[in-house]
């Protein structure tokens, strides 16, 4: 699934995350969003640890990753694009600034450009319906978007 | 207890408080049709998530249809069962439950035993209205135990119940959501990647063809028309008691006699029987049990004990997997079904002058975990398996109709001898508690140099999940322990890890009843009675037998004299013990 391995370190955090919730099955939504919040995703070994502390089987962790969409275990990239597809941003056009997005980048939503520069989310509604349509790359938002605004705005992020 | 007055369909009835509708109809008579609901009473097998929603009924005064496998009765409570609102909903649930489905029933593999396509006749349903989405996230598998298909899946929830609350293995559960929901294994790995067990349950509570077994009934029928080939058969205990229900005889008919006549008829040059195995392995495991118990009086701390038993490999699997720490507390003895294949294929073939690879051992067992036995390597001899493949009582069944024979009208006749004669306690393997019977018969007698009084051990008869016993053996306290489905093996491997378990033997069946139960018998499609009914079946094909204890077995005594020495011996441990592999998943960082 992931080449990805936890260091001995990650393992210890994760495990101190479960702890701190009591290794309590119950709590199993709410480990998942800890450490989703500090390491951006939620890999196989990870969710495997958490399902080793806390006495349950790793399909009911994998059953819950793979309800809820908000938690994926893919790793974001640098700059996370999110679209929004609520109804405001939708009647103005946001699914053709999405269909543009994907063709420049070259990936679909839910996943990470190879270089790990860019990732592709949809989100519902982030406040601003004046500005429909919306779409935000890290916790900046784009306004009144255009699809041909699309590949310049792109090509202007730079990494740090 | 406070009972409860209320009626259905216009019939009074009474039931005690807690009673659920679905439960309160049927002691009426009122059938209410359901498809998720599951529940084997008196054992630990329930699969109530009230989901298919098939069973809904009205209820007066009460705005939603409800569900009658999960709504109790109330006081003064008017349900129908049968009402049109009642009528049309549940044809509307059907048909939405076939919107997805593939609907190739003539040539699915559970065709004619499905509970969905029985339902759909049962409710008139005659055409589809409706059409679902395309399913892309499905996955198709075949291991050597058992085929998923799971386009065939409806969401019932049983095997994932089987895989999880039952056997703790948690192989299987439910991924993503919507249409995009099925049951598969973590981070959608094939089940051979994982921690699955074979034990064939969740085929065994599948009502459609979701999840069936690895077929091996074409290969069987080549090498039966093969004249290049000797093909020789050991059905395994619990098949007897089984496989008449497939011809139209009641549940617990025994078949012995005519289970050997079918098996010539079908073409096998030998017809065997796993029950001589069986009593071979009481010889081996039994002096084991004598051996660490001698050890552990004289103060040998080294010995292991609890020692378990080692015939069933769902069981082998399970603690191979979970419990790799504690590989040295069950007996070395290869299950009979291997050692039977050792013999078969070393002194029998020897004696006979049969090369070994022309000769083909194929069994006929209640099991798919047997299917996976047969390829471990440890059971193999320069490569080449013990047993050629295994096949269950259901495909039995199936290649009996298809080469044209009249089971219910056969004759009866005997095994072949030698590897055919067998013992009242070689038969008891097929039911929970059978085998630690089998061998306190023999270990009794061997450590007390006594006959014993009475032959049965009734108080670890049953099918309670754990029952313990201790056994006096001419003053000394032999306790005994038996535990049936994993979820109850992993409560006594627990203890066992934290130094809380107090036993000298205890043997451990997978399935749910023991082999009667097993995954590749007949479905039993939820009644408890099916299993009751084999299991007295096997108690009296036992106390039938002129000979009932595996050590007075003439042919297994010639066995020693002329060919394995003594339990224990050299050749013995080479052709009859195995060892055990620690198959736990590694995590990679």
């Amino acid at each position: 699934m992931s080449d990805f391995k936890l260091s001995p370190e990650v393992v210890k955090q994760v495990e101190a995350i479960c702890e701190k919730h009591g290794n309590k099955p119950g709590e199993l939504i709410n480990i998942l969003h800890e450490c989703q919040n500090n390491y951006g995703y939620l890999p196989e070994p990870m969710q495997r640890v958490i399902a080793a502390k806390l006495g349950i089987p790793a399909t009911q962790v994998y059953g819950v990753v793979t309800f809820y969409s908000f938690f994926t275990m893919t790793p974001k990239g640098r700059h996370p694009i999110s679209v929004c597809l609520g109804t405001a941003c939708y009647v103005r056009g946001s699914e053709k600034i999405l269909e543009e997005i994907k063709r420049v980048i070259g990936i679909d939503v839910g996943e990470t450009t190879p270089d790990g520069k860019f990732s592709l989310d949809c989100l519902r509604c982030v406040g601003a319906c004046g500005l429909a349509p919306v779409m935000m790359i890290g916790k900046k938002v784009y306004g009144r978007m255009e699809p041909q605004n699309v590949r310049k705005i792109l090509e202007e992020i730079q990494d740090d | 207890m406070e009972k409860i007055n209320l009626k259905i369909d216009n019939h009074e009835v009474s039931v005690p408080k807690g009673t659920m509708i679905l439960e309160a109809a049927a002691s009426i008579g009122i059938n209410i049709p359901t498809l998720c609901h599951l529940n084997l009473r008196g054992t630990c097998v329930q699969n109530r998530p009230a989901s298919c929603r098939l069973c809904v009924v009205e209820v007066q005064g009460r705005r939603n249809l409800a569900p009658a496998c999960e709504t109790k009765c109330m006081p003064d409570m008017i349900v129908s069962t049968n009402s049109m609102r009642v009528i049309k909903a549940r044809k509307t649930i059907a048909e939405l439950i076939l919107s997805d489905h593939p609907n190739d029933c003539l040539t699915c593999p559970k065709c004619g035993e499905c509970e969905l396509q029985a339902l759909i006749t049962r409710l008139n349903i005659t055409e589809m209205p409706f059409k679902g989405g395309e399913l892309s996230q499905r996955k198709k598998e075949l291991t050597p135990s058992i085929v998923r298909n799971m386009d065939k899946c409806i969401y019932c929830r049983r095997c994932e119940t089987m895989c999880n609350d039952v056997q703790t293995v948690g192989a299987l559960g439910a991924v993503r959501r919507g249409f995009n929901t099925t049951i598969a294994p973590s981070f959608d790995k094939m089940l051979k990647d994982t921690n699955c067990t074979s034990c064939g349950q969740c085929v065994a509570v599948c009502p459609t063809g979701a999840l069936t077994e690895h077929d091996n009934t074409d290969q069987l029928m080549d090498d039966l028309r093969n004249p290049d080939k000797i093909v020789i058969a050991q059905p395994a205990p619990a098949v007897r008691a089984a496989l008449g229900e497939e011809f139209g005889m009641p549940a617990g008919t025994l078949v012995t006699g005519k289970l050997a006549t079918a098996l010539r008829e079908l073409g096998f040059d030998y017809v065997f029987d796993t029950d001589f195995a069986a009593d071979l392995t009481i010889m081996e495991e039994g002096y084991e049990i004598l051996d660490r118990l001698k050890r552990h009086l004289a103060g040998d701390e080294s010995v292991r004990l609890p020692i378990m038993t080692s015939c069933c490999p769902g069981w082998v699997n399970f603690f191979e997997h979970e419990f790799p720490d504690l590989l040295d507390y069950p007996s070395t003895a290869r299950s009979p079904q291997a050692m039977f294949g050792a013999i078969a294929k070393s002194y029998w073939a020897e004696k006979m002058g049969i090369p070994r690879e022309k000769l083909v051992v194929v069994s006929i067992m209640p099991c798919l975990a047997k299917k996976y036995e047969v390829t471990r390597e440890d059971l193999k001899h320069c490569g080449l398996p013990d047993v050629d493949y295994s096949i269950s009582t259901r495909e039995l069944a199936r290649i009996l109709k298809r080469a044209n024979i009249g089971f219910a009208g056969l004759p009866d006749s005997d095994f072949d001898k030698p590897l055919g004669e067998s013992t009242g306690a070689g038969v008891i393997f097929g039911t929970t508690g059978g085998v630690l019977e089998a061998a306190l018969r023999t270990v009794y007698e061997a450590y007390t140099g006594k006959t014993l009084p009475k032959i049965e051990f009734t108080e670890v008869r049953g099918l309670e999940g754990i029952r313990e016993a201790t056994i006096d053996l001419n003053g000394f306290p032999l306790k005994v322990c038996v535990a049936h489905t994993l979820g109850n093996a992993r409560k006594i491997m627990n203890k066992l890890r934290s130094g809380e378990l107090d036993y000298h033997v205890v043997e451990v069946m997978a399935c749910p009843g023991g082999c009667i139960g097993g995954g590749g018998q007949p479905y039993h499609h939820g009644h408890v009675e099916v299993l009751q009914a084999r299991q007295k079946a096997l108690y009296s094909e036992d106390e039938h037998k002129p000979i009932r204890k595996s050590h007075e077995n003439p042919d297994i005594q010639k066995l020693y004299e002329e060919y394995l020495g003594a339990p224990l011996s050299e050749r013995s441990e080479e052709l009859l013990h195995t060892h055990y592999i620690d198959k736990s998943i590694k995590m990679t960082w």
